[in-house]
C-alpha cells in the first residue's frame, strides 16, 4: 500500500532555504539581535568590574584583605578600611527589608485579596507613582517628615518598653542608622506590593476554590494556600527591593549622619558605602584616596552579588525541601 | 462551632454507612433539593427556575451543551458561585430540608464537597493534600488524620499506587492519579454529596474508568452529582439524569428514560446528536 504511491514533480517542498532567504525569514535576524543584545549587557558588566579591580589596585595593594576589616577612615592619614560602611549598608537594608517585607506582603494581600477591584486599581496605581518618585524627595521627606516623627513619637516609645536593649540606647539626634532604615523601607515598599500583588492576582482561582470547597475560610485559603502559591514571585519581588535598598544612595545620604561608626545602637549616626562614595569622591585627593573609593565601589557590588547569590540558594533549598 | 459538629460526624461515621446500605437507600430520601432555582451573573441570567431533588446515595449526571448552566447550578449547591463577584440566586436550596443559604458557608462546603474539572492539587505533598481539608476544619490528632488519609485515598483507589510516596509533592502524579487525589482530598472530610464538574474531561479513557469505578464505589457513603459532557459515561455511572438547555432544566428522570424514550422533543434531539 505505502509502495504505490505515484510520483509527482515536486512542487511545494523546494531545495534548501539558502542563507539569505533564511535571514529573510527572520530566524537569523532574531538570533543575531537577541544575541547581540544579551552580549552587550555581559560586556558592560564585565568592563564595570575590570575598570573598579584595575582603578582600585593602588588601595589592594596597600591594604589588601585588611581593607575590609578595618574601621579607621581617615584621609588625612591616608588610612582607609571599609567595614563602617559595610556595617551601615548591611544593617540599613536588613533592617529595612524587615520593616518592608511584611507591611508590603500585608497591602499586597489587601490589594489583590480584599479590595474591591476599583480601590485596588487606584491605589495600585498611586503605589506605583511612589516607586518611581526621584529618591532626593524621599530625602527631603525623611529630613522634613519621618525624622521628627520617629524623634517625638517613635523613639520615646522605643526607649520607655525596649530602652534595655543595646541596639535602643544613646541620644537620638535625628541622622541615624534608624532613620535611613525606615526611609529605606518606605522607598522599597512599592516594589514589594506591587509586584507581589501582581503574582497573588495570578494564582489560578482553582487553587483558592479547591481550598474554600473543602471548608477552608476565605482568609485560610488567602493565606495557607494562595500565599504559598505565590511564593516565588514575592521572594523576586523581596531581592528587587533588596538590590534598591542596598545601592540606594541620595536618600539615605539625607538621613544616616554621615559618620564613619560602628555601634550597635540604631540611635547614632553612620555611614553607607554608596553614601561615602558619592559624598567624597569629588573631593578626594590624591591617588590612594581616589583608589580607595573606587575599592569601596567593587566592595559593593561583590556584596549586592553575594547577599543575591546566598539569598537565592537559601530560597532555593527551602523550596525543594518543602515541595 | 462546626469543628465539634464535624468531630461528632467522623466518630459516628460507621453508622452512616450503615444507614446507606440499608433503609435511606430504598426510601429514596432527598438530599438537596432546588425550588425554583434563578441565578444571575450581573444582568445576565443563566439559570431559570430551576427545581428539581437529588435523591441520597445516588448517581445524579447533568447533560447538555456547554454554556447551558451546568457548572452555575453545581457550583451554587456548594455556594461556590458566591465567590464570583456581582452574582445573585433567587430561590431555595435546600440540604437535608434545611436552607443552604442561612447555613455558615465552610459547614456547607464541608458538607457538599466538590471535584473541579481541570484536576487542581496543591503544590504540597499528597499527604497533606489530602490532610488539608481535616486540618482546616479543626482535626489536630495525627493519628485520626493518618487514618482519614488513608481512608480517602483507599475510597479514591489511589492508595496502592501513592502509599509509598505520600511525602512525594502531588505534582509528581499522573494527571489521572491528581484527579483521583483531588477526590480523595474532598472525601476526607466526609462529604454528605459530592459535587463533580467534568472530572473526567482532561483524562484519557483509562483514567476515566477508574474514575468511574470508584464513583460508583463510593455511592454507598456519598451522594453524587456529576457533570459530564460525555453521554456514555452519563449513561453508564447515572442513576437520575438532567438535561439542561440555555439555562432551563428540559427534563430530569430515570438515566434510562432519559436515554431510551425522553418525554421531551429537546432531549431525544440532543441524546441521539441531533442536536444543532
Ligand atoms: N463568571 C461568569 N461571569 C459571567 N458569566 C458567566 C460566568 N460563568 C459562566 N457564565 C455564563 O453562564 C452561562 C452558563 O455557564 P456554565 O454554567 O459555565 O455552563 P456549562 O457548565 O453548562 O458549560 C454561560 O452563558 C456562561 O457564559
Ligand atoms: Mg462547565
Amino acid at each position: 500500500m505505502a509502495t504505490s504511491f505515484p510520483v509527482e514533480p515536486r512542487v511545494i517542498v523546494r531545495s534548501p532555504r539558502t542563507f539569505i532567504e533564511r535571514l529573510r525569514g527572520g530566524d537569523q535576524i532574531a538570533l543575531l539581535t537577541t544575541l547581540v543584545c544579551a552580549v552587550t549587557i555581559i560586556v558592560v558588566v564585565a568592563l564595570i568590574v575590570v575598570e573598579l579591580w584595575m582603578n582600585s589596585q593602588p588601595a589592594i595593594k596597600a591594604f589588601g584583605w585588611h581593607f575590609l576589616t578595618s574601621s579607621t577612615w581617615d584621609p588625612n592619614a591616608e588610612k582607609f578600611g571599609a567595614l563602617p560602611f559595610i556595617y551601615g549598608t548591611c544593617l540599613t537594608s536588613a533592617l529595612a527589608l524587615l520593616i518592608a517585607i511584611p507591611l508590603g506582603i500585608a497591602a499586597a494581600i489587601f490589594l489583590a485579596e480584599m479590595a474591591p477591584p476599583q480601590l485596588s486599581n487606584l491605589l495600585t496605581f498611586l503605589i506605583e507613582l511612589l516607586a518611581a518618585v526621584p529618591s532626593v524627595i524621599y530625602g527631603l521627606l525623611g529630613i522634613f517628615v519621618l525624622v521628627p516623627l520617629i524623634r517625638d513619637c517613635l523613639v520615646p516609645v522605643l526607649v520607655k518598653f525596649f530602652g534595655y536593649l543595646p541596639i535602643f540606647q544613646g541620644d537620638f539626634y535625628g541622622v541615624s542608622f534608624l532613620s535611613a532604615s525606615l526611609v529605606l523601607s518606605v522607598m522599597v515598599a512599592p516594589f514589594i506590593i506591587s509586584v507581589s500583588r501582581e503574582v497573588l492576582l495570578a494564582v489560578p482561582v482553582e487553587q483558592r476554590e479547591a481550598a474554600l470547597a473543602v471548608g477552608a475560610t476565605k482568609w485560610e485559603a488567602t493565606w495557607q494556600i494562595v500565599l504559598p502559591n505565590a511564593s516565588t514571585g514575592i521572594i523576586g519581588s523581596v531581592f528587587l527591593a533588596l538590590a534598591r535598598a542596598l545601592g540606594e544612595t541620595m536618600a539615605v545620604t539625607m538621613v544616616i549622619g554621615n559618620t564613619p561608626k560602628i555601634t550597635a545602637s540604631l540611635f547614632s549616626p553612620g555611614y553607607s558605602i554608596a553614601a561615602v562614595i558619592a559624598n567624597e569622591f569629588a573631593e578626594a585627593s590624591g591617588r590612594l584616596y581616589v583608589s580607595s573609593l573606587i575599592f569601596l565601589g567593587l566592595v559593593l557590588f561583590g556584596l549586592t552579588i553575594v547577599i543575591n547569590a546566598v539569598a537565592r540558594i537559601l530560597v532555593l533549598t527551602t523550596t525543594q525541601r518543602s515541595a | 462551632m462546626h469543628v465539634a459538629t464535624f468531630r461528632q460526624q467522623l466518630a459516628k461515621e460507621p453508622a452512616i454507612a450503615a444507614e446507606g446500605s440499608g433503609v435511606q437507600k430504598t426510601a429514596l430520601a432527598v438530599k438537596l433539593q432546588a425550588e425554583n432555582l434563578n441565578f444571575y451573573y450581573g444582568k445576565f441570567q443563566a439559570l431559570h427556575g430551576i427545581s428539581l431533588s437529588i435523591v441520597t446515595y445516588k448517581i445524579t449526571a447533568f447533560i447538555g451543551p456547554s454554556g447551558c448552566g451546568k457548572s452555575t447550578f453545581l457550583r451554587t449547591m456548594n455556594r461556590m458561585n458566591e465567590t464570583v463577584r456581582n452574582t445573585r440566586v433567587e430561590g431555595k436550596l435546600l440540604l437535608d430540608g434545611q436552607d443552604l443559604r442561612e447555613m455558615d458557608v465552610t459547614f456547607v462546603r464541608r458538607r457538599v464537597g466538590m471535584v473541579f474539572q481541570k484536576s487542581n492539587p496543591f503544590p504540597k505533598t499528597i499527604f497533606d493534600n489530602v490532610a488539608y481539608g481535616l486540618r482546616v476544619n479543626g482535626v489536630r490528632s495525627r493519628p485520626v488524620i493518618e487514618a482519614a488519609v488513608e481512608r480517602s485515598l483507599r475510597r479514591a483507589a489511589l492508595w496502592d499506587e501513592v502509599k509509598d510516596k505520600l511525602r512525594k509533592p502531588a505534582s509528581a502524579l499522573s494527571g489521572g492519579q491528581q484527579q483521583r487525589l483531588c477526590i480523595a482530598r474532598a472525601l476526607a472530610v466526609e462529604p454528605e454529596v459530592l459535587l463533580l464538574d467534568e472530572p473526567c474531561s482532561a483524562l484519557d479513557p483509562i483514567a476515566t474508568l477508574k474514575i468511574e469505578e470508584l464513583l460508583f464505589q463510593i455511592k454507598d457513603i456519598t451522594t453524587i452529582v456529576i457533570v459530564t459532557h460525555n453521554m456514555q459515561q452519563a449513561a453508564r455511572l447515572a442513576d437520575y439524569t438532567g438535561f439542561f438547555l440555555m439555562g432551563k432544566l428540559i427534563e430530569f428522570d430515570d438515566t434510562r428514560k432519559i436515554f431510551q424514550n425522553p418525554s421531551k422533543k429537546e432531549t431525544e434531539d440532543y441524546v441521539t446528536g441531533r442536536f444543532g
